[in-house]
């Protein structure tokens, strides 16, 4: 998905960096990544690192790095100028199951604002350091999210919880992943990652952990789920 | 960071490989952040965990069954999910396991962008 816009702004000094949060490691990401064929560097985050020492809570998100290793834009929601989500959603007709019905509206209920992106890039890599786009340090920081002791525990209780799926105990990893949840509720990437181990569609009620992605999505508010863009 | 059960002391060069707070003489610095530290440094040259997690503001959860540990990121400097606008050290491999250093891509400016197959 990002090929098309790296092609264009690596002449100015972008690099693209495509990272896969996956505790399925390689093997989950191989035939994304083969099929999107990049030239760009694409990599694979299997202990989801990136989520804890970049502030990431859902994908897809960005972080801008600049040529001194400053970040000066931080997390955020981010697309290449468009998104197969909006695309690919079906008109709703009467033909459409109802739960298939309420996932839709809640995606229509999202900031998803994929032309702002490929706007704010272009304009950095235009510009650089003088672009509008580009943040102050302690900009960077007051942006990032709030983290304290809560958010912090879910962090290491979602480590915990892979360590132990990884060694095989998974009853075990699931206690640790649901206090994950329970003190972090709106960090999406551990609770898609969790459920992702149960089964491949998670939008309806995953039963060990009793909800999914719809009831979550609808108990925390679907304008929640990518907050907006702030240029 | 994982903690072995019988783990009472983290050795400074892989705090620093896992959190990026680097021990120095003036205490645990992170890009431009410096905290001063207690006298906590042991003979040896490891710290005691429960000092330095309390320092940094980093809760430890427990798996009473195995009784491993993980050790969570800072609180106490900002309070924020950054404690400094300095880009971690990050290394990750691409799909054959070859490591990439995001900060040898300079002087290109790099887009980090996370996704998942989930």
């Amino acid at each position: 998905m990002w090929q098309a816009l790296r092609e264009e702004l690596h002449p100015q000094g972008i690099e693209i960096v495509t990272v896969a949060l996956d505790t399925g490691g390689a093997d989950a990401a191989r035939p994304f990544i083969e099929a999107a064929r990049p030239t760009h560097p694409s990599l694979i985050d299997r202990a989801h690192l990136c989520d804890e020492l970049l502030g990431i809570v859902n994908v897809p998100s960005s972080v801008w790095i600049d040529e001194h290793g400053t970040i000066v834009r931080p997390a955020e929601p981010a697309w290449p100028g468009s998104t197969p989500v909006l695309d690919m959603l079906p008109e709703l007709t009467a033909e459409v199951p109802l739960e298939r019905k309420n996932v839709i509206d809640e995606i229509r209920r999202f900031h998803i604002t994929p032309e702002i992106t490929a706007i704010m890039l272009r304009d950095w890599a235009e510009r650089g350091a003088d672009s509008r786009y580009v943040l102050s340090p302690d900009e960077v920081i007051v942006r990032s999210l709030p983290r304290g002791i809560d958010e912090a525990a879910a962090a290491a209780h979602f480590e915990l919880a892979q360590h132990l799926h990884l060694a095989g105990d998974h009853d075990a990893a699931v206690v640790h992943f649901r206090n994950a949840h329970r003190l972090d509720p709106s960090n999406w990437t551990y609770k898609r990652q969790a459920w992702s181990l149960e089964t491949s569609d998670t939008t309806g009620t995953v039963e060990r952990y009793g909800t999914g992605w719809l009831e979550s999505v609808q108990a925390i508010g679907a304008e929640q789920y990518y907050p907006e863009i702030r240029p | 960071m994982i903690l072995q059960p019988s783990t009472t002391t983290i050795n400074p060069l892989d705090f620093e490989a896992r959190t990026g707070w680097a021990i120095k003489p003036e205490g645990a610095c992170k890009g431009d952040v410096c905290v001063p530290l207690p006298d906590g440094r042991l003979h040896d040259g490891t710290f005691e965990v429960k000092a330095l997690a309390a320092r940094l503001g980093m809760p430890i959860v427990v798996d009473e069954a195995s009784g491993l540990r993980a050790l969570g990121p800072d609180t106490a400097v900002t309070g924020r999910a950054l404690t400094t606008a300095t880009a971690p050290d990050l290394v990750l491999p691409d799909l054959d396991g070859t490591p990439c250093r995001i900060a040898d891509l300079r002087p290109h400016r790099v887009v980090l962008v996370a996704w998942a197959s989930w």
